[in-house]
């Protein structure tokens, strides 16, 4: 027997003991279904919850069906997910920075940062964060606030609302062409990004606002952000961001030393030389990488589910699921949702980095044995 | 000493910070320090012991059998926990020392021999009084979830690799879709699918108690963990020069033997670093299987945290639990840096 017949044999094999064990899962869960009377198929997404979700950014009710509650929950997992990765850039290349100091105690700090929290389990910092620290805050009452406008305490972080008016709408129109305007006339843009950010500071004047006022037991008015959230994506910042620190750290060693004195010996001040020649090229070795980060935090967004911030799996895999007991459907959407997004960022990341990247990197990566 | 005063105040802005930053530690030690050491109360029985205001480390000391053991373990058979307990840190220890000879032992003894007796200790059998696996639980669950994960992970994970480097197109393909969908989704889910999907793709009328809900988890844990061990060990395998290959080829030996005695036993070596990093990851989400109904460790803390008798204790709870982890991976990666200066002197 050739080489090639064997291996047309050897996958012939593997394609039929795949498609047998699947086809005889499927037989099994189908005869199980049946023998339990659940229903199957996605039918159940049009019939009306019954259930409330605490915290909802479109509308949402009791009459909301099961397809409503999918969407609400979808984005609340999306804004955990891009606030706690712009938060965990932030802590990341701080602390990252702060481990190269050259004062020894910053550098100590930023040290025992990254090593804490990087080597305890996520869910343990959740819940530290949401019955150690958040469920001790005082109540309504005894509120801790801030110049009469935001207010924290142990029902969750009270801030002022904002509301579209006109002549706000007419300013961010204004902003955003002058924000593209500036991404192509190229030699005047700062100026015109200036001009946005000032019209951008005039839409928020311009619109409505209304402060958060104690009554009752309660505040009323505002937005308020409820501390399942808070904690939420504090601990997925923090933890996140201590493994972005090391990636910024290494990033920034792996830049030839030559290039740093150069920058200085052309007179340019330490920051300069971090700003205009450092981070630059760092940020080719940091951003995939970095990208991985961010998709981790989507996925350990999940974890919201046992501090119950109605994130995708708190709703879908458990409050539906329950109601339902259709558990393959809701998984299987559950599942779904994540895998379109990591493969979304995965994909964007590649097409990125064939942009970016040195032509030498990519003749090294094509060149790569076998 | 002398360099680290001296980069402390060699310029009014860095003696600015070295004062600010003592501020800050100074300030935090001191408020930990009061609450943990000086005001805490060590000694007693029952919360009412707790009367000082600091911290209360009755509650551990009280609850230190349920966080290590589970509260569920027979507690006259407790003595096969710390039998399994004491072989496996003796021979972690004496694998730290000696563990760069007679390596297919040391396979042999973590893969083989270590998994079987930790069986029959855990589950008995065999003249030692049969236990159900649902009542193990505390920092035992922990490591049995993380070990088994692991040591079934590396397998799979380097069957997957070499499929996805396969020159056979369809084998290929369902290794990239393999890994890519478990890479893809998030533990939980995984852990929902094993402790809620899976029973219903048993064949009808099988007894769903017969198939432990701790075995369920670990094969969901095995499968996902499998996915990343793959991409590990494909990275290790693209550092291997197409010399290597090509030397096997012309000694003679087959594409299998190529890789098992040449191309393998060096990709591995060299992925030990990202192996143990995968296993500390895997340590630490172990903590997961509580959100289906599992007490490891954290779940053992929650769970005592949520009874009447102890109540509002958490910062305790989590501090230990959170000292227990971290001693545990901190002590990894520092074996793991070992190991790589030992073979990294010896082999690359």
């Amino acid at each position: 027997m050739t080489q090639r017949t064997l291996k047309w044999w050897v996958q012939f094999i593997v394609l039929a003991g795949v498609t047998s064990t699947l086809w005889l899962l499927a037989s099994n869960a189908s005869q199980n279904l049946a023998a339990q009377g659940v229903a199957s198929g996605f039918a159940f997404l049009e019939r009306p919850a019954g259930f409330d979700i605490i915290f909802h950014l479109p509308e949402f009710s009791e009459t909301s069906s099961y397809g409503q509650a999918f969407w609400v929950a979808t984005l609340n997992t999306l804004l955990v997910a891009a606030s706690g990765c712009f938060l965990a850039t932030l802590i990341g290349f701080g602390i990252g920075i702060g481990q190269l100091s050259r004062h020894p105690l910053v550098a100590l700090i930023s040290r025992a940062y990254v090593e804490a929290l990087r080597n305890i389990p996520l869910l343990l910092q959740l819940f530290f964060w949401y019955f150690a620290v958040l469920r001790n805050l005082p109540s309504p009452r005894q509120s801790w606030s801030w110049g009469e406008a935001f207010f924290l305490n142990i029902r969750g972080f009270y801030l002022p609302s904002w509301h579209l008016e006109p002549a706000s709408l007419y300013a961010i129109c204004g902003s955003i062409g002058l924000g593209l305007l500036g991404c192509w006339r190229r030699k005047i843009r700062y100026g015109l990004w200036f001009g946005a950010l000032g019209l951008l500071l005039v839409a928020l004047v311009a619109g409505s606002w209304q402060k958060p006022a104690l009554s009752g037991f309660n505040f009323v008015g505002g937005w308020v952000i409820i501390p399942e959230l808070m904690a939420l994506v504090l601990g997925l910042a923090t933890y996140t961001g201590a493994f972005i620190a090391e990636i910024v750290r290494s990033g920034i060693l792996a830049v030839p030393r030559g290039q740093r004195e150069a920058g200085l010996a052309l007179g340019l001040a330490p920051h300069q030389v971090y700003q205009l020649i450092i981070i630059p090229q760092a940020m080719r070795l940091i951003i995939p990488p970095l990208t991985s980060q961010f998709l981790n935090l989507t996925k350990n967004s999940s974890l919201g589910a046992a501090i119950a911030y109605p994130e995708l799996v708190l709703v879908f895999a458990g409050m539906v699921l329950n109601h339902t007991g259709q558990a393959i459907e809701t998984i299987f959407m559950v599942m779904l949702v994540y895998l379109g997004i990591s493969l979304g960022i995965a994909a964007t990341m590649n097409w990125y980095h064939a942009r970016k990247a040195l032509p030498e990197q990519i003749a090294a990566h094509k060149d790569s044995p076998l | 000493m002398k360099a680290f005063l001296r980069a402390c105040s060699s310029a009014p802005r860095s003696a600015l910070v070295t004062l600010g930053c003592l501020a800050v530690i100074g300030w935090g030690m001191w408020h930990f320090l009061s609450w943990a050491v000086v005001t805490a109360d060590f000694v007693g029985a029952s919360r009412d012991a707790c009367r000082s205001g600091g911290a209360c480390w009755v509650f551990v000391y009280q609850n230190l059998a349920t966080f290590l053991y589970g509260a569920l373990y027979p507690q006259d058979q407790i003595w096969r926990l710390n039998a399994l307990f004491t072989i496996a840190g003796g021979s972690v220890l004496f694998a730290w020392i000696w563990g760069t000879r007679g390596r297919l032992w040391w396979i042999l003894w973590f893969a083989g021999l270590l998994p079987i007796a930790g069986y029959y200790l855990l589950c008995g059998g065999l003249g030692l009084a049969a236990i159900s696996s649902d009542r193990l639980g505390g920092l035992t669950l922990t490591l049995v979830i993380a070990y088994v994960g692991i040591m079934a992970s590396l397998p799979l994970g380097i069957l997957l690799a070499l499929g996805r480097r396969s020159e056979m197109p369809l084998v290929r393909w369902l290794a990239i879709g393999f890994i890519e969908f478990w890479r893809g989704v998030p533990l939980i889910t995984v852990l929902f699918m094993a402790s809620v999907m899976l029973p219903l793709f048993l064949p009808r009328g099988s007894d769903p108690d017969g198939f432990a809900k701790l075995m369920r988890c670990l094969i969901g844990v095995a499968l996902f963990s499998a996915a990343y061990m793959a991409e590990v060990v494909r990275g290790g395998l693209q550092t291997i020069e197409r010399g290597q290959y090509e030397a096997a080829y012309a000694l003679g030996l087959r594409h299998s033997q190529a890789l098992t005695y040449i191309i393998l036993p060096q990709a591995l070596i060299r992925v030990i670093p990202a192996i143990i990093n995968n296993f500390i990851g895997l340590l630490k989400d172990t903590t997961l299987v509580m959100i289906v109904g599992m007490f490891d460790l954290l779940g053992a803390v929650q769970a005592t945290l949520a009874n009447s008798d102890w109540l509002g204790y958490s910062t305790e709870g989590y501090l230990f639990a959170g000292g227990v982890f971290w001693v545990l991976c901190f002590g990894l990666s520092r074996l793991s840096q070992h190991w790589e200066q030992r073979f990294g002197r010896s082999r690359i």
